[in-house]
């Protein structure tokens, strides 16, 4: 089926003229212990028929919000006042029965977690019907929404839809139920689409699928669109407009092309100099911005971003400033009383930044200097295997299966190196870190820390190990005790090893200033945090013992870009001073260009390409990497139209059954483009790593370097 | 699925024998039918005590006389009381008037626990949610012997005022009442209505706060907002989806919830004179007689087990997500 046979009663030029959307000074307000947060404090935006919106700014700056303003979706509690115009009909004070006649039917919303969005006792198909049903009651049989529901199934890329309507979304992966949102979401040719954060929670190749879907409905509706976004890379290369928030406000808008290259507020300078660029080969320097987002109880006079400002002068402290025209140009607008003085530095957008915000590039470590193989080495997997057992029966369980997690991975780690971990979640990275902490005997193969091996030590020694060897995990919220007071969960490891008390006592503080944190505040409770401040107590914490080596597991990733560049720099600092050696592991392959000083990319639990980071992401030669690498956004509008993506199709294969001989092979572009006799060697032979360049191997029959940046 | 249950239903009928085997040991142990036939005034001749002692086997060992009753129970003879009635002939009429009125009391304790549970949810902090809270403290704090008797007083005081016995609290049915069909229901009904309530009032509450807190986690759930977001209004959208949703976890307590009353229903029958199977037990204790004792054991094995699986039935018809396994 080809999208022509679905009916789309797409206008070709707008029936109405003038804005879809037209948001005037609107304020949305909640209560709250603290006293009233204002979320949103004189927002005014327009969306154009057919045009691509997007809304960028931190978590907490009331992009959201906003949008569900104009769903009308807020909760009861929320005052909300302003002007929301939908094709000229003020949407604020309807009251539920009539919104719910316009939502679903002419502004459909996609939401960030697909995984909870659907609910999960009705079937894929029947939920897509029922937004049919919903506004199309008497018109359209139960039957032919069904049918339809089908189609828009197939249309948004589900194969075998007849039958993947039946199923219920728990049997859908993350991107399938995406997918499944977005069908729902087109399934009414709308005039609006709002979409928020639609690709944060996957996968990077799931992602490039979900944005293309997403251009292509709006190919087929013809509708506006507003993507909400923390990530200025997804963006670039989607949207016609930008809008920056913060604190509840627009702080800038202009077009895309102009809003990267020459942004004139130094909030969005900042945002652009914090992510980490896949493209940049040299070492590029992070711009954190420092503290955090205001709280909306009660702002001081002045401009909100004024604390965390570099360019602050008295005069930002009198009053908030307005969106000003930019260079006599009513299409830019930046909020900055010294927009002038930005567009006086000669630099461009990230550049720009750098400059503005001082950010600076940490040295290379001491040890960095020795070649790399006359340095120790600090970890060595050798061929290491895990599989789990698929059980079945409730009483006499029987295994019917099993689930190759890791099978025979090989790298290792070298003083003062970094080494990034990569690939797609059930790829085996967490499954690799878990049994390296474990420092069990594994199934198969050998790990050595620090020359030891694993599989020959007892408890002791194991407990020895340890101390060598310390983990931060991804979640800052929920790696610390909330019980424990923040000097308690930094000397807990130092307890656990015996040290004394006078020098955990001295320790402490030591290490809560070497992760950039004040030592005074040492008798808080990890809620007083803010998950940038969290992770760096995680940081102090997996620095306690003097490790050689830390397993860092996604350790930016829950964090918001400007956050996650200060912890970057972080990490890059203390390796520089203490000589750590890191395993890093990461599906953000831009972070790990950053950070990382040689790359493994993992799939179905086979390391398929490793080696030196430039080599691999200048030069990759292995399909996977290939596709991984195009499929991420770079910030930069105009390369990134330019970009061509391979899609991979589908989603990683069940790693309880792979394919035989290559795993790659069922999803490969290459593959699918070879004679039939050499298709037949990627199916029967398994191909082994062998070396491309110096420090640079792929295991592929066919590896050829593709550029892709 | 169905293999699954089906499993789970042998695995069942060996539990109820268990159950059954250990009350018949307990009580035959602990009793002493003969002792007190002996205090009896006067006292029976020793000829007749023997022949006794015979008819309840007692001379057997515990665990001959379990397989002689079990074996009688399988072929639907129950055995005979210490007074040498079949047990039989009374079981059935027992197990309707105590089956009556639990299930009547379960179910509206169900349907209208849920619907205050709802209510309660939608309406956090407001009036009408602080009011079902303390009612349903208050009632789940008074224990049935407090209820029951206040509920008497509830309806004397109706009665008195609309001047006819509107509401009847002794017995479940007018002894000797002659009449036709409806009149008999009608009758009936009188009976029912206040044992009825004094079960469902005490599950209203018990249900109505587990309801309350699984709608509450639903109801900031994002796929709430989807349905919403398609066009449904919010009405309709948390009783389509969210109230299906929230209605999972509270599938055990439903069951367990039967399995509970089954048990605790002992006193409320006691409260309002019904010769239920709790009432046989209270009459089984008191003249130690442990066919009465087992029997009532096995049925209340039987409900709670039965309960158990259809919880599995329930979870099973309302979570896909359970089913494919």
């Amino acid at each position: 089926m080809t999208t022509s046979e679905i009916q789309f009663d797409t206008p070709a030029t707008p029936a109405t003229e003038g804005p879809v959307l037209q948001v005037e000074d609107l304020h949305v307000s909640f209560p709250s212990e603290a006293g009233r947060v204002h979320a949103v404090r004189g927002l005014s935006y327009h969306v154009s028929p057919g045009e691509v919106l997007g809304i960028v700014g931190e978590s907490g700056s009331g992009k959201s919000v906003s949008s569900l303003a104009v769903m009308g979706l807020l909760p009861s509690s929320a005052r909300i006042s302003g002007s929301i115009k939908f094709q000229g009909r003020e949407l604020i004070g309807q009251n539920d029965a009539e919104l719910s006649k316009i939502r679903g039917r002419r502004i459909s919303m996609v939401f960030q977690d697909p995984l909870s969005a659907l609910t999960p006792v009705y079937t894929v198909g029947d939920q897509i019907a029922e937004a049919i049903l919903v506004h199309k009651k008497g018109a359209v049989s139960k039957a032919a929404a069904n049918k339809r529901a089908v189609e828009l199934l197939d249309l948004v890329g589900i194969p075998n839809a007849v039958e993947r309507a039946k199923a219920f979304p728990h049997e859908f992966s993350g991107g399938m139920r995406q997918r499944a949102v977005i069908a729902m979401a087109i399934a009414n040719d709308p005039d609006l689409i709002i979409a928020d954060e639609p690709t944060t929670a996957l996968d990077v190749t799931v992602q490039a699928q979900v944005l293309q879907l997403l251009e292509t409905a709006q190919e087929v509706t013809g509708a506006g669109i507003v993507i909400i976004t923390h990530d200025l890379g997804v963006v670039a290369g989607f949207a016609d407009r930008l809008m920056v928030m913060y604190a509840g406000r627009a702080v800038e808008k202009g077009n895309v092309d102009e809003i990267y290259q020459q942004p004139r507020m130094p909030y969005t300078l900042g945002l652009l100099g914090s992510i980490p660029r896949l493209d940049v080969s040299e070492k590029q320097a992070l711009v954190p911005i420092k503290g955090n987002p205001p709280s909306l109880t009660d702002l001081p006079p002045g401009c909100p971003f004024a604390p965390r400002c570099p360019m602050v002068v008295d005069a930002c402290h009198t009053a908030e400033p307005p969106l000003v025209d930019v260079d006599g140009s009513a299409e830019h607008q930046a909020a900055c009383i010294r927009t002038n003085e930005i567009a006086a530095t000669d630099a461009e957008g990230a550049e720009a930044a750098v400059e503005i915000f001082g950010a600076e590039v940490a040295d290379e470590p001491e040890v960095a200097k020795i070649p790399r193989d006359q340095r120790d080495i600090v970890l060595e997997l050798d061929q290491l295997v895990k599989e789990y057992p698929v059980n079945k029966g409730v009483v006499f369980k029987r295994r019917v299966g099993t689930v190759h997690a890791v099978a025979g991975i090989s790298f290792d780690i070298r003083e003062g190196e970094t080494l990034g971990l990569v690939g797609e979640s059930g790829c085996g990275k967490t499954t690799t870190l878990m049994e390296i902490l474990n420092l069990q005997k594994p199934m198969g193969g050998e790990i050595s820390v620090l020359g030891t091996k694993s599989s020959d030590v007892d408890g002791k020694r194991r407990f020895a190990i340890r101390r060598d060897m310390s983990v931060v995990f991804q979640d800052p919220m929920a790696s610390l005790d909330p019980r424990l007071t923040i000097h308690d969960c930094i000397a807990e490891p130092m307890q656990v090893h015996g040290y004394a008390k006078d020098e955990i006592n001295r320790r402490v503080p030591e290490l809560m200033r070497l992760v950039g944190l004040r030592p005074d505040q040492l008798s808080r409770y990890p809620g007083e945090f803010s998950g940038g401040q969290r992770q760096r107590i995680g940081i102090a914490r997996a620095l306690a013992l003097e490790p050689k080596l830390v397993v860092l597991d996604e350790p930016v990733s829950a964090l918001d870009v400007s956050i996650q560049a200060g912890v970057i720099n972080l990490l890059e600092e203390l390796k520089s001073k203490l000589g750590l050696a890191y395993l890093f592991v990461a599906h953000d392959l831009s972070v790990v260009r950053h950070i990382a000083d040689r790359v493994a990319v993992m799939y179905l639990g086979k390391i398929i390409e490793i080696g030196e980071v430039d080599s691999v992401f200048d030069a990759p030669r292995h399909p996977y990497t290939q596709a991984l690498l195009s499929a991420i956004p770079i910030p930069d509008p105009v390369k990134e139209r330019q970009r061509e993506r391979i899609i991979l199709t589908g989603d990683l294969p069940s790693p309880a059954n792979p394919p035989s001989g290559c795993r790659f092979r069922t999803r490969c572009f290459l593959h699918a483009q070879l004679p039939p006799e050499k298709q037949r060697q990627c199916i029967e032979v398994e191909p082994l790593r062998e070396v491309q360049a110096e420090d640079h191997e792929a295991a592929c029959h066919f590896a050829q370097i593709r550029q892709v940046l | 699925m169905a293999g699954f249950l089906l499993r789970r239903l042998v695995n069942y009928v060996v539990l109820a024998l268990v159950a059954t085997f250990l009350a018949f040991t307990l009580a035959s142990a602990t009793f002493d039918p003969i002792g007190v036939l002996q205090q009896r005034n006067p006292p029976p001749p020793a000829a007749s005590i023997e022949a006794k002692k015979r008819d309840l086997h007692l001379d057997q060992p515990i665990p001959q006389r379990f397989v002689t009753w079990m074996s009688g129970v399988v072929q639907g003879d129950f055995g005979r009381t210490v007074a040498d009635r079949p047990i039989t002939d009374e079981l059935g009429r027992r197990i309707g008037v105590s089956l009556r009125l639990f299930l009547l009391g379960i179910t509206f304790g169900i349907v209208f626990g849920v619907l205050l549970g709802v209510v309660s949810a939608i309406r956090q902090y407001k009036f009408s949610d602080y009011f079902a809270t303390l009612f349903s403290f208050i009632l789940l704090s008074m224990p049935v012997l407090v209820l029951g008797p206040l509920l008497k007083l509830g309806a004397q005081g109706l009665n008195d005022a609309i001047g006819s016995n509107v509401l009847i609290f002794v017995g479940e049915a007018t002894p000797g009442f002659q009449g036709n069909w409806f009149e008999s229901l009608v009758d009936r009904l009188q009976h029912l209505i206040l044992p009825t309530l004094a079960i469902a009032l005490g599950q209203i509450a018990f249900y109505s706060r587990y309801q309350r807190s699984s709608m509450l986690d639903v109801l900031g759930s994002d796929f709430l907002r989807t349905a919403q977001a398609k066009g449904l209004t919010r009405r309709k959208a948390l009783f389509k989806h969210g109230l299906r949703t929230a209605l999972i976890p509270m599938a055990t307590l439903f069951a367990f919830g039967f399995g509970l009353l089954v048990v605790g229903g002992t006193f409320t029958e006691k409260i309002f004179t019904w010769y239920g199977m709790g009432d046989w037990l209270v009459v089984g204790i008191g003249s130690q007689d442990a066919n009465i004792t087992a029997t009532v054991t096995l049925f209340v094995a039987v409900c709670v087990l039965f309960s158990g699986w259809l919880a599995d039935v329930l979870y099973a018809a309302l979570d896909p997500r359970i089913r494919v396994n």
